[in-house]
């Protein structure tokens, strides 16, 4: 350690203003934070004491995001695994099926399903933080800014809610347009007004139909259909959809069933929602609303009831452990920058996206999932309801004084 | 005005005044009709045909308009013109009227006729005006053809309908980009060219 601070001391001046490496400086300065910690104080008056700075925030949401990506990992492993099993296959083809000859497909053994999860999770992830993080180093050095951590946050983010089987040079594209469309050419980090990572996702989702939508594409077995349980509702018998479904509401909970990786466990989501809102880095007024919004959009529904759709049918507690609400709502829509600042706007936020999420998954037979594309216009408006709730605050305080 | 020559007068409108990429104007069309380069294309001449007659006809008349009723009389002759094109249009191309739809008619409401007619014709000589109605012509077919180029490669792997990537669904190897398919993909063409256009000439960035 003291060797490598050495190193980065003797190394700093060339990077300074002035010094001849000067235009790298956001390299060295993550490289630097990275391993050794930052060692910037502010110099002038006002000091703020807080042990929060951004570097703690994003890595207490990557910790918060933990729970998610190990049941990720598993469940991946675990629907291959047990597909494999159902067809009578020991092992899948190509070089997956090489290097899993060692551990063996048994659905019932952790270590083959967290093996052959990771297998898929881990390129996914490393070609979404490869590729990002190059956009985001090159925005950075042309533009003198600090790298940040941020970004960390983005690709975990962005590879959780992508199924298991996306081809990995669509995996390269998304995040590229994410980053460069949602957040650089606004100004970088804390100046996007849409989540990076899903407007990534909304990206391929448009892009490559094929790869992202339909029943081929969520276990990651060649050939292999199986729906989400979203899609499988939206085929059912109108007015009874759940006998279509052949899970229970408690698989659906712990996540075993087949879907983008890190949006299946709802109870995953759960622990990361306490982890972020004992830190106080999520704000519950969001998580609340859109949980307050689903469950009475869906009731709405639910109580109407119709003849022809059979998303109608699905009851509310359904509603909240299928797709990626649970993820959406925990992971997504509590993003400090593109959520409203006020406390009331982020309260309307909230239920806009919940009553917005179930209207596009049952009204709209093209969309069985609507998380997405709920929180992405949650995200436009948000500036909006800051605003308004200013006006009404402003309004209501001239009347009071004026 | 007066000292400008032909020739820039021409030429200054298809990158340093271009009526998309810096006065934004007549955009709709720009999404609709960018699908596929040949639309792009007869898109592209009808408006210069447009631009270039209706800015010529107006400034053959512009002392004897009176001012109070000029907008009425300039969407008159525009509409005048416009018909024209349009019906050529059904008589030798009638397939690519079709795929063009109402948009050959909402020539008349696109700005930048409107804008050249007011803002140009109205003060200058008719072969003046003639010229800058087609730079204005060219300035518009400049992006149109841009973005119908990336738009109709990456989105359907061809170019004016031969096929130059070969798809997957023909056994070839390029997966169809289907968000180049939307009209909302030239919002972000459009907004890379202006992007490219303002980096390369910064006398078109707004001051802050």
């Amino acid at each position: 350690m003291k060797l490598l601070e050495k190193l980065f001391d003797r190394a700093a001046p060339h990077f300074k203003p002035g010094g001849r490496l000067h235009r790298w400086f956001p390299l060295f300065e993550a490289t630097d934070s990275f391993l050794l910690g930052s060692g910037e104080r502010a110099a002038t008056a006002p000091h703020v004491r807080d042990a929060m700075d951004l570097k703690r925030i994003m890595i207490s949401v990557i910790v918060a995001l933990l729970p998610c990506v190990i049941m990720a990992i598993w469940n991946t492993g675990y629907q291959a695994n047990s597909t494999l099993a159902a067809m009578g296959l020991s092992c899948p083809g190509g070089w997956r099926g090489h290097l899993l000859a060692a551990v063996g497909c048994d659905p019932n053994s952790l270590v083959s399903n967290l093996y052959h999860g990771a297998l898929y999770f881990v390129p996914i992830y490393l070609v979404s933080v490869l590729a990002g993080g190059l956009w985001e180093c090159i925005f950075n050095i042309v533009r003198g800014h600090e790298m940040s951590e941020a970004f960390l946050v983005t690709s975990l983010l962005f590879a959780l809610i992508l199924p298991p089987t996306i081809p990995l040079w669509q995996v390269a594209l998304g995040i590229s347009f994410g980053v460069i469309f949602a957040k650089e050419v606004f100004g970088g980090v804390g100046m996007n007004f849409m989540n990076p990572a899903l407007a990534a996702r909304a990206f391929i989702f448009f892009a490559y139909p094929g790869q992202m939508s339909g029943d081929q594409i969520w276990t990651a077995v060649d050939g292999v259909s199986s729906a989400t349980a979203l899609s499988t509702l939206a085929s059912g018998a109108p007015g009874h959809a759940l006998s279509a479904l052949h899970i229970s509401w408690w698989q659906a909970f712990i996540g075993t069933i087949p879907g983008s990786m890190g949006e299946t466990s709802a109870l995953a989501c759960l622990i990361g929602a306490a982890a972020l809102l004992v830190v106080g880095i999520a704000s519950w007024r969001v998580m609340l609303g859109m949980l307050l919004g689903g469950i009475g959009c869906s009731l709405l529904f639910y109580m109407i009831g119709s003849d022809v759709n059979p998303m109608f049918s699905v009851p509310p507690h359904w509603h909240l452990v299928l797709g990626g609400f649970a993820f959406g709502l925990v992971f997504m829509a509590t993003d400090p920058v593109t959520a409203p600042h006020t406390f009331t706007g982020r309260w309307i936020y909230g239920v806009l996206i919940g009553a917005l999420a179930i209207l596009i998954r049952v009204a709209n037979p093209g969309f069985p999932e609507g998380v997405m594309l709920a929180i992405l216009l949650g995200n436009v408006f948000a500036p909006l309801l800051d605003y308004f709730v200013e006006q009404a605050n402003i309004k209501r305080r001239m009347l009071r004084h004026g | 005005m007066a000292e400008t020559t032909t020739r820039e007068l021409l030429l200054r409108p298809i990158f340093r005044r271009n009526p998309i990429a810096l006065l934004v104007l007549g955009i709709c069309s720009a999404l609709a009709v960018t699908g596929k380069m040949d639309t792009a294309f007869v898109m592209s001449v009808c408006v210069t045909v447009v631009v270039a007659c209706s800015n010529f006809v107006i400034s053959l008349v512009r002392h004897h308009i009176p001012s109070s009723v000029r907008i009425g009389i300039q969407i008159m002759v525009i509409a005048t013109m416009v018909i024209l094109v349009d019906q050529i249009l059904k008589a030798f191309l009638f397939d690519l009227s079709k795929q063009l739809s109402i948009y050959v008619g909402l020539i008349i409401t696109n700005c930048i006729v409107m804008g050249r007619a007011e803002g140009f014709a109205m003060n200058n000589p008719p072969k003046a005006s003639f010229i800058d109605g087609l730079g204005n012509g060219l300035g518009y077919g400049f992006i149109l053809m841009t973005v119908a180029f990336i738009r109709e490669l990456f989105g359907s792997g061809s170019l004016f309908g031969v096929e130059i990537l070969k798809l997957t669904s023909n056994g070839g190897w390029y997966v169809r980009n289907g968000l180049f398919l939307l009209p909302a993909s030239a919002f972000f063409l459009i907004a890379l060219l202006i992007w490219f256009m303002r980096t390369v000439d910064p006398d078109q960035q707004e001051n802050n």
